[in-house]
This record gives C-alpha cells, sequence and structure tokens, in this order.
C-alpha cells in the first residue's frame, strides 16, 4: 500500500505503525458520569468497519507525524490522507 | 457411508460406482432448534458435538459460502499445546486430546500426524522464559522437553547455526503437536455431523437478526426467515460484522495473516520448527511444499489478500532460519481474516441477547482449536453452562478486567 503523506508524498506503508480506528483521537470526557464504561469502550471496543475506515498511521519510519488515513478495508484502496493535528482540528 | 479399509477394497474391486457425496445438500426448512451461522471448522465441529455429545435434535449450520472455503481452508495446519497462562493451556491441551481421537470420532482420515513442534530460543532470557512455558505445560500434563543445542543440531541439522546476532541455544520440543490435514477437518466434520441429521446449508448468507423484547427468535438470510430457539454465531474474521446485525460491538479487529507454500520438495522437514527470533514457522506438506507462514500485516483488513512487505518479511526469516529455502521458489501465497481480539485470546460465551451465543476472535491460533471450540461451544449452547475449560473466554473479561494476555501487549489486536 502506499499512502499519499500531505507533506512527504507516496510513502510506503511500511515506514508506518499502524494504530487503529481514528476515533481514538477523541478520548472520554474524565468528569463524565459514565467515566468507566465511556473508558472500557475507548480502549476494547471496536467499529471494526466493513468499507471505508479512518484510522491512524504513524511515520515511524519518516517525519514522525500522526495520518488519519481513510482507507477502504475490503480492497484496500486509499481515498484520503491527512494530517491527524488538522483533521482533530477541523473536527472538534 | 461409512468409510472403512473394507469399503475401500470393496470400491477398488466394483470400479468407485459406490461413493457417496460426503454431506448431503440441505435446503433450509422454517424452524430449527439450533442453528449454527458458520460452516467453517468451528462451526461444523459445534454442530457436530451439539448433535453426537450432546444429543441435541433439529439442527443446522449456515454457511454463506462453501463449507471449508473460509479459515479452515487458508491456515499453515498446526496443532499443538504450548501456551504459558493456565487458562490457556487447560482448553488447548483439551483440543490436542481431542486431535488425538478425531478421526475415530468422525469417521474421516483427517491425517492428523503428530510428528512433534520446536520453539527455538536464541538467547539465555529467552531460554529461561520457554523453561517457565514448558513447566507450565508439563503441570497441565502437557508433553515438554527442553533441547540443548546439540540436542536441536542432532535433530535439525540443516538450520543456521552460524547466525552471530540470534545463534540458536536450543528449543523447548512438543513431541505431540504436529499438524493435520486442514480441509478434511471441515469435510469430516461435515460428513460426521450429516450422519447425526444435521442440516449443512452452503450459499446461505445471514442478512439479520430476529430479535424481539431481548430475545433471538431466528434469522434472515438470503433465502429467507429461519427460526430457531438457540442461535451460536461462530464466525471469526467476520464477527464484528455479523454481530453488528444484532446491535453488538466487539472487542475485535479484523486483520489479514499470509500463509505461504514452496513448490513440492524431498522430505527435508521433519516436524514443525518455529523461529525464536523473527516470526516464521514452516512445516512440511505431504506433497512436499513447504507450508510457512509469519505475522499479521497490522492493519484492519476484511480483503482475503496481503501485501509484500510482510511477504519479504517472512521470507527473510525463513532464509535467516534455515538458508537453503533461499532456493525453493515461493509457489502459492494467500490470506485470511483474523479476528484479533484485544487480549489474544478468543471469546466462548452467552450474549445478553437471549437464545444468541458467541464464538470468536480466535486470532491467528484458531485451526489448533478446533475441536475443542466446538466442542465447549456445544457445551454452552447445550446446557447454558460453560465447559470447565473454556469458562474464562467471556465477553466481560474486557470490562472486570480478567484479560488472558499470553503476550502481554495489552489492548493494541495487531501486536498479539
Amino acid at each position: 500500500m502506499i499512502i499519499n503523506h500531505p507533506l512527504l508524498g507516496p510513502r510506503d506503508s511500511s515506514e508506518f505503525t499502524y494504530r487503529g480506528d481514528a476515533v481514538l483521537l477523541n478520548r472520554p470526557d474524565p468528569n463524565s458520569e459514565s467515566l468507566l464504561n465511556d473508558y472500557y469502550e475507548y480502549q476494547y471496543i471496536r467499529n471494526n468497519t466493513h468499507g471505508f475506515m479512518k484510522e491512524l498511521w504513524f511515520h515511524e519510519q519518516g517525519d514522525r507525524s500522526w495520518l488519519v488515513v481513510t482507507r477502504n478495508t475490503l480492497t484496500h484502496e486509499i481515498i484520503k490522507v491527512e494530517l491527524a493535528s488538522e483533521y482533530k482540528r477541523e473536527n472538534k | 457411508m461409512t468409510y472403512s479399509a473394507l469399503k475401500i477394497f470393496k470400491e477398488a474391486l466394483t470400479g468407485h460406482k459406490g461413493w457417496k457425496p460426503v454431506w448431503r445438500k440441505s435446503i433450509a426448512q422454517n424452524s430449527y432448534d439450533i442453528i449454527i451461522i458458520g460452516g467453517g471448522g468451528h462451526g461444523l465441529a459445534t454442530a457436530f458435538y451439539l448433535a453426537k455429545q450432546f444429543k441435541q435434535k433439529k439442527i443446522a449450520v449456515l454457511e454463506k459460502g462453501w463449507v471449508g472455503g473460509g479459515n479452515v481452508g487458508r491456515n499453515t495446519t498446526i496443532i499443538r499445546s504450548n501456551y504459558m497462562l493456565n487458562k490457556n493451556q487447560a482448553f488447548y491441551e483439551f483440543s490436542l486430546k481431542l486431535w488425538e481421537r478425531i478421526e475415530k470420532d468422525i469417521n474421516y482420515n483427517a491425517m492428523v500426524s503428530q510428528r512433534g513442534i520446536i520453539n527455538l530460543f536464541h538467547s539465555d532470557a529467552q531460554r529461561d522464559s520457554y523453561i517457565r512455558r514448558g513447566n507450565t505445560m508439563r503441570i497441565h500434563g502437557t508433553d515438554a522437553i527442553l533441547l540443548n543445542q546439540d540436542e536441536v543440531k542432532k535433530k535439525y541439522p540443516f538450520l543456521n547455526y552460524d547466525n552471530a546476532r540470534f545463534p540458536i541455544k536450543g528449543g523447548l520440543w512438543q513431541p505431540r503437536g504436529g499438524t493435520v490435514r486442514h480441509d478434511a477437518v471441515a469435510w469430516g466434520y461435515a460428513h460426521a455431523a450429516d450422519k447425526y441429521g444435521v442440516d449443512i446449508i452452503e450459499n446461505c448468507e445471514v442478512v439479520g437478526f430476529d430479535i424481539a423484547n431481548g430475545k433471538c427468535l431466528g434469522v434472515k438470510t438470503n433465502k429467507g426467515n429461519i427460526k430457531a430457539n438457540k442461535i451460536g454465531v461462530a464466525v471469526a474474521g467476520n464477527s464484528s460484522k455479523v454481530m453488528n446485525m444484532a446491535g453488538m460491538r466487539l472487542p475485535i479487529e479484523s486483520h489479514v495473516l499470509q500463509a505461504f507454500v514452496s513448490e513440492g520438495l524431498k522430505p527435508i522437514l521433519p516436524g514443525v520448527i518455529t523461529y525464536g527470533a523473527g516470526h516464521f514457522y514452516v512445516s512440511q506438506s505431504d506433497k512436499g511444499g513447504l507450508v510457512f507462514g509469519g505475522d499479521i500485516d497490522g492493519y484492519n483488513s476484511y480483503a482475503q489478500r496481503g501485501n509484500l512487505p510482510v511477504v519479504e518479511d517472512v521470507c527473510e526469516g525463513g532464509v535467516s532460519l534455515m538458508p537453503m529455502i533461499g532456493k525453493a521458489r515461493l509457489l502459492r501465497m494467500w490470506g485470511g481474516i483474523m479476528d484479533m481480539s484485544m487480549d489474544g485470546s478468543p471469546i466462548i460465551d452467552k450474549t445478553h441477547i437471549s437464545g444468541l451465543y458467541f464464538n470468536g476472535g480466535w486470532c491467528y491460533g484458531g485451526f489448533k482449536a478446533t475441536p475443542a471450540s466446538g466442542y465447549s461451544f456445544a457445551h454452552l449452547l447445550a446446557t447454558d453452562t460453560h465447559h470447565e475449560v473454556a469458562k474464562n473466554y467471556t465477553l466481560d473479561r474486557f470490562k472486570s478486567g480478567l484479560t488472558i494476555d499470553e503476550k502481554g501487549q495489552g489492548a493494541q489486536p495487531n501486536l498479539h
């Protein structure tokens, strides 16, 4: 798989470390009433999406930026790559 | 139809005209006592033990494709029971004991070959951890023998003993480990379940559940609705997708694992060998091909094919362990989809929906578990209680903190 890094251009996926579903960017509110359940779900429960999924890739062998990659889990097709920092700012 | 030496002899004399299909082609009825979703190894084994051991009637197995087309036909065929944690070891030892009598149980030649498995170690620290693991195994009555370098050399003279970075210092050997012909396991369980009257319905995909007031009443399929008192889901790889139809989210990610086979070679490799310094395991099939595999690709995937970096990594591991295989050509490679659970251990449990039971999360250790998985899932479905060896594989262990993390990797599925 080739990941089209927004700053560095096309890079081989083997340069990256995979973290999983991009919902992990949104930590549960530590002051919430349902704190225990929220963190249980955050830690252990996954949508495990069948189709297009937003996921976190860390460019460990490169510029060490975190990316949000939109990829089809059925075909491995990548349609969008964003910097995680920008993605988070836009999706607050 | 019963298979026997006499039957083979008789058929040989009469032109092989009396062989019948290994199992009937069934058409779905309107209702069953128990429906198993998934006609793979685990689903068929469950149906077989339900019918034979637990005397259940009116059982159907629904398979979206064909029997044996999923992970039971895609693995590297290894059986072993060399785990470290008590909660796992008891289960896998039970499984190995079932493997040892499976051919009699199902009246089918599954080519069970207990020619041993060795886990090599390459450092003092790794030796110590293997000694610890071997002791756990022996406490559970499993065979485990620690071999030093000379003993390994005698058994496997072709390994690379000159590797300066990862010298082979010895290995933990389980003589009862080995391989089983994987397709024959699916066909054999289908054959045996069919004999007990289980309906095996192929090309029947479940597209939804009929759930009312917290009770599962049946399934919706592409061939119509079917009612059932109890429904067991054994669709590892697609667990999240199927359970999502019942509104459940699971502690599972689906990942692709690749496997490989070389061209056919003369017998060169006794037993199963696993490399302790890279992720690589290999055995030789009866046809002569070297069957080997390594790590999962590491990203979520439902595509039954992987990418090239892992192919390179696995082949590098192989060549560094036994340089001679560098001369063999890779014949085929393929991928299967694993239910990677959050602690690396499986789940066999009821769900919060009455009548709906779940079996999954096998990571890439599902094949060796097939008989015990089927037996304990059948136990759960028939008696509503956990089988002794599988009682820790619960869904709520992630909430309670009683996770079973063999590798100690934490909640990161692609590291298990």
